[in-house]
């Protein structure tokens, strides 16, 4: 294990929340002082913050590395520069490799790529079940209590569909301060589902995936955390009604968080009469009406984070046949990009609002006492630095992750990163990795 | 296939008239003679247009010699799109009628009528048509006109008017059936495709 | 025509030149005994089927084969698909080869529509821009099968523009029954669709058709019956409770035929299950055009090759 030191940085002209610009000063990876006109002690070295904004460093509570397992796709230091060059100072990968991350020794394995890598915090999520098979439960508390300190589970990919062991990891995990992510999808009523099932899904012949499946298990489960007074996350929101679940859920103090991914903000079923699989994904794309539902829901709080299920493929997995295709797309690199598009340049979001989404809520959701604090003295100088005017053409050839599956490809959209500093130090300036 | 034998202007100012309507009626009225005397009296003789105008001028014959000896021969149309050989030169074409009177070709004498005769790839392309259809005793070639430029080894048993001319120039047939007017012109220099008869190679 | 892949790649114009050219290639072939034309001479079309089905690929082996095209046929097993080759890489294989035209039925939905993708991106590579023909492609669609269909209604009824046309059965799993909806109100027919609510597809209210779940209250006014396909897999899904129930409310009876007025045509695209869809004295009833349907077949999918391979390369 290397342990990276903290580092003394001077960040001149940024502007917090996108307030008025300061100069921030850093020692040991420490704010030490906010304030205009500040200059760098001796040897400490000066990031030009050029008057854009600064944010706390982004938390995605969801993405895929494919370490152990799916190297051809990606892996934890692939992994790790895209989420640097996208703001984020740290990820929780989920568990679905092969191995499955349903022990200590993987989880510990991944954990300690992280670390060597040490571009982002890497945090595994444990799964919930044995294999992800839904029928016995791992041992949550062997590999919360490892090095690795997993605080997130989940069998993410597939649901905990048995409302038995749902109930009993929901049950058990509340003595471990841990929260259980479910994919919400009632394998039931989504066997061979290969699309929304909608208009568009039923003219092309695909199998389609019915929001209902979504909604239930939502409405199961938050109930079921309701009498074990657990900590339950839903995964990648993705249907307006489920939205109506949440809402329901938490004024009756359910203790149930939520995210959506940044392509249901903005994507919708309407894609698919190419077949091209790089819009395949899992929950389905929707219909505009969702998405609409979805960025109301974000700036509303009833879905409290974006996470990005960032879910790389080698082309062997999508330059398919739709049905035999792999569900998931990029979206470390464009997270943000997308979110200015859909939330920031409505109107729907302020710079607050975007640290909420993306760096403070989740950080609580998954228990990060380091991550997602305020821009202030004596807080960890973790940063993303972002230029909301900037704007680029995606080309997934040109991002960091080892696949190319962006359903952004040609797109162009608005705000960029400029640099992300974890602890103080540089980990991603001007589209470049650190090394 | 009969928008390359039709002229999009019936006539324009400038152009040569070869053959007025009246002209035309009574070339075909000649032709129907020269076929009589020929074919003497073989009842099971059938003419073969080609279509579009050679269907039509196949229609006309067998009338005039129905009422010059009292028999109208049969008619029928071969179309001639499928067994062309520039099929990959244009986009796919659409086809036109095939009707072969009943009883077939065997053994038979045809006439095979067409409109312009220039390359002879066409009457190539009816005689391969005709030859799956069956197995015709003889078959002999009419044509209202003759324009040369011939890149077969054909040549037409009666000809309605032998016309000279040079590649650049069109040759527009019009019958009142498809143009309103009977007539045939010589256009110059006009546009590709706006004439009839065979087109250019 | 570069491709076909569905029947909305094809307007009402596009369709009945389709349609006439069949016709013209029917009259063409009329009584002869050489049934065959030189058109599409040195010309390869492949078949390439990953499910089985003996009519609709002799049908196009045969259509090619009467325009003088080198056809070869591919299937699944026994091929190189065996080991777990992509479809990508069959698909270039075949262009490699020098395939004209490949012909392909496959079981997932918008697997022609990625060969064609590929065939248009990656010629460059493979020295051949393909022409891809989709003979079925999942629950998605068969273009050619509603063309024939189309054809043998315009056999039947003399036109189809303002014709009340009902489809009866399976429509949420069946490839047909999307082709022939869209293709049949792009050429002006009233299309009703008979079925019971847990086999019609979901958004059914946003496609060029009436929907109806009484096939008797229907029957009385339909110029024309197209009944579809029951596969035996979908009588484990929980789709209707058995069979018997099946046949007594959207089978095709004697009885039932009665309703229909005296002019009416029953179509089946085959293969049919005789009794439960249909009763054996109506489909071969001289209301029935089943065979008509498949002679049918042939030409329709002759005037398809020839509108792709004909005529100069895009």
């Amino acid at each position: 294990m290397t342990e990276h030191a903290p580092t003394d940085l001077l960040i001149t002209d940024v502007r917090p929340y996108g307030e008025d610009a300061v100069d921030v000063l850093v020692r040991d990876g420490v704010v030490t002082e906010i304030g205009a006109g500040l200059t760098a002690p001796e040897g400490v070295p000066t990031l030009d913050g050029g008057g854009h904004v600064l944010l706390p460093g982004f938390v995605d509570l969801h993405v895929h590395l494919r370490e152990p397992g799916g190297e051809e796709s990606e892996d934890v230091a692939t992994g790790s520069a895209a989420a640097a060059l996208g703001g984020f100072t740290a990820v929780f990968a989920m568990p679905n490799t092969d191995p499955v991350a349903d022990t200590a020794v993987v989880v510990e394995h991944v954990w300690r790529r992280g670390q060597e890598v040490g571009l982002v915090d890497v945090h595994p999520v444990g799964a919930v079940t044995v294999g992800l098979e839904g029928v016995k439960m791992a041992e949550l508390g062997t590999m919360a209590a490892s090095r690795a300190q997993v605080r997130m589970f989940s069998d993410d990919g597939k649901c905990v569909n048995d409302p038995l062991i749902m109930r009993r990891a929901l049950e058990y995990a509340s003595a471990l301060n841990v929260v259980i992510a479910q994919h919400a999808e009632d394998h039931r009523l989504t066997g061979g589902a290969q699309a929304h099932e909608g208009v568009v899904a039923s003219r092309l012949g695909l199998a389609g995936w019915p929001a209902t499946a979504e909604e239930t298990i939502v409405a199961r489960d938050c109930a079921l955390a309701r009498e074990a007074g657990a900590a339950l996350h839903v995964c990648h929101i993705s249907s307006a009604r489920t939205v109506d679940v949440l809402r329901a859920a938490k004024a009756a103090g359910v203790r149930v968080s939520a995210e959506v991914t940044p392509h249901h903000l903005l994507l919708t079923d309407g894609r698919l009469t190419s077949y091209d699989a790089v819009n395949k994904v899992n929950p389905p794309l929707r219909t505009a009406e969702d998405t609409k539902a979805m960025r109301a829901a974000l700036a509303e709080g009833v879905i409290d984070v974006v996470a990005t299920d960032h879910a790389p493929h080698a082309s062997q997995y999508k330059d398919t046949e739709w049905q035999a295709a792999r569900p998931g797309m990029l979206g470390l690199q464009t997270a943000f990009s997308v979110l200015v598009h859909t939330m920031v340049e409505p109107g729907l979001l302020d710079w607050r609002g975007v640290a909420r989404v993306l760096s403070e809520r989740p950080a609580e959701i998954g228990n990060l006492p380091d991550q997602g604090r305020p821009i202030a003295v004596g807080e960890p100088a973790t940063f993303a630095l972002v230029d909301p005017e900037a704007q680029w053409t995606v080309r997934g050839a040109a991002l960091a992750s080892r696949a190319a599956n962006t359903p952004y490809e040609g797109m162009r959209l608005p705000g960029a990163v400029v640099a992300t500093v974890l602890r103080g130090r540089i980990t991603a300036q001007d589209g470049k990795v650190a090394r | 296939m009969a928008n390359d034998r039709r002229g999009d202007v019936p006539g324009a100012p400038g152009d040569r008239e070869l053959l007025s309507a009246a002209d035309v009626t009574r070339t075909i009225a000649r032709i129907a003679h020269q076929i009589i005397e020929k074919t003497a009296g073989d009842e099971r003789a059938v003419l073969i247009g080609i279509p579009t105008r050679g269907t039509i001028l196949a229609r006309r014959l067998s009338a005039a010699i129905g009422e010059f000896s009292g028999t109208a021969p049969e008619v029928g149309s071969v179309d001639v799109t499928l067994y062309r050989d520039d099929l990959r030169r244009r986009p796919a074409r659409a086809l036109e009628d095939t009707d072969v009177p009943d009883g077939g070709l065997d053994d038979r004498l045809v006439v095979l009528v067409d409109d312009v005769l220039m390359s002879g790839r066409t009457v190539r392309a009816a005689l391969d048509a005709l030859a799956d259809h069956g197995r015709p005793r003889a078959v002999q070639l009419a044509v209202l006109v003759d324009r040369g430029h011939r890149e077969l080894p054909i040549r037409a048993d009666y000809v309605g008017k032998n016309v000279p001319t040079s590649r650049d120039e069109q040759i527009l047939l019009l019958l009142a059936e498809t143009d309103g007017v009977d007539g045939v012109r010589l256009q110059r220099g006009a546009g590709a495709g706006a004439g009839s008869g065979e087109a250019a190679p | 025509m570069k491709h076909l892949l569905s029947v909305t790649d094809l307007d009402a114009a596009t369709a009945t030149g389709l349609l006439d050219t069949a016709d013209r290639l029917k009259q063409a072939l009329l009584g002869r005994e050489v049934r065959k034309l030189p058109t599409l001479r040195g010309r390869t079309v492949i078949t390439m089927f990953y499910e089985n089905s003996t009519r609709t690929r002799v049908s196009f082996e045969i259509a090619g084969k009467w325009m003088s095209a080198d056809t070869v046929n591919v299937s699944a097993s026994g091929s190189s698909v065996s080991k777990g080759e992509s479809l990508r890489d069959t698909s270039l294989t075949l262009s490699a080869m020098g395939a004209d035209c490949v012909v392909v039925r496959h079981p997932a939905s918008g697997s022609a529509h990625r060969m064609a993708a590929w065939a248009d991106r990656d010629h460059g590579m493979t020295g051949t821009h393909t022409s891809i023909v989709n003979a079925g492609d999942g629950t998605h669609e068969h273009p050619t099968q509603a063309l024939l269909d189309a054809a043998t209604l315009r056999d039947r009824l003399g036109s189809i523009a303002g014709r009340r046309i009902g489809i009866v059965g399976d429509v949420l799993h069946s490839r047909v029954a999307r082709s022939n909806v869209f293709l049949l109100a792009t050429l002006g027919a009233e299309v009703v669709v008979i079925a019971p609510p847990t086999l019609q597809p979901v958004g059914i209210g946003q496609w060029p058709c009436r929907v109806s779940p009484s096939l008797d209250a229907e029957l009385p006014a339909l110029d024309a019956v197209m009944m579809l396909r029951v596969q035996a897999e979908r009588m484990h899904g929980s789709f209707f409770p058995s069979s018997r129930e099946y046949a007594i409310g959207y089978g095709l009876s004697e009885a039932r035929a009665a309703l229909l007025p005296g002019h009416a045509v029953v179509l089946h695209p085959g293969p049919m299950v005789r009794g439960m869809e249909i009763a054996p004295s109506v489909a071969d009833s001289p209301a029935s055009a089943v065979l008509a349907q498949v002679a049918n077949g042939v030409h329709v999918r002759m005037a398809v090759l020839y509108h792709l391979l004909a005529g100069a390369p895009e």
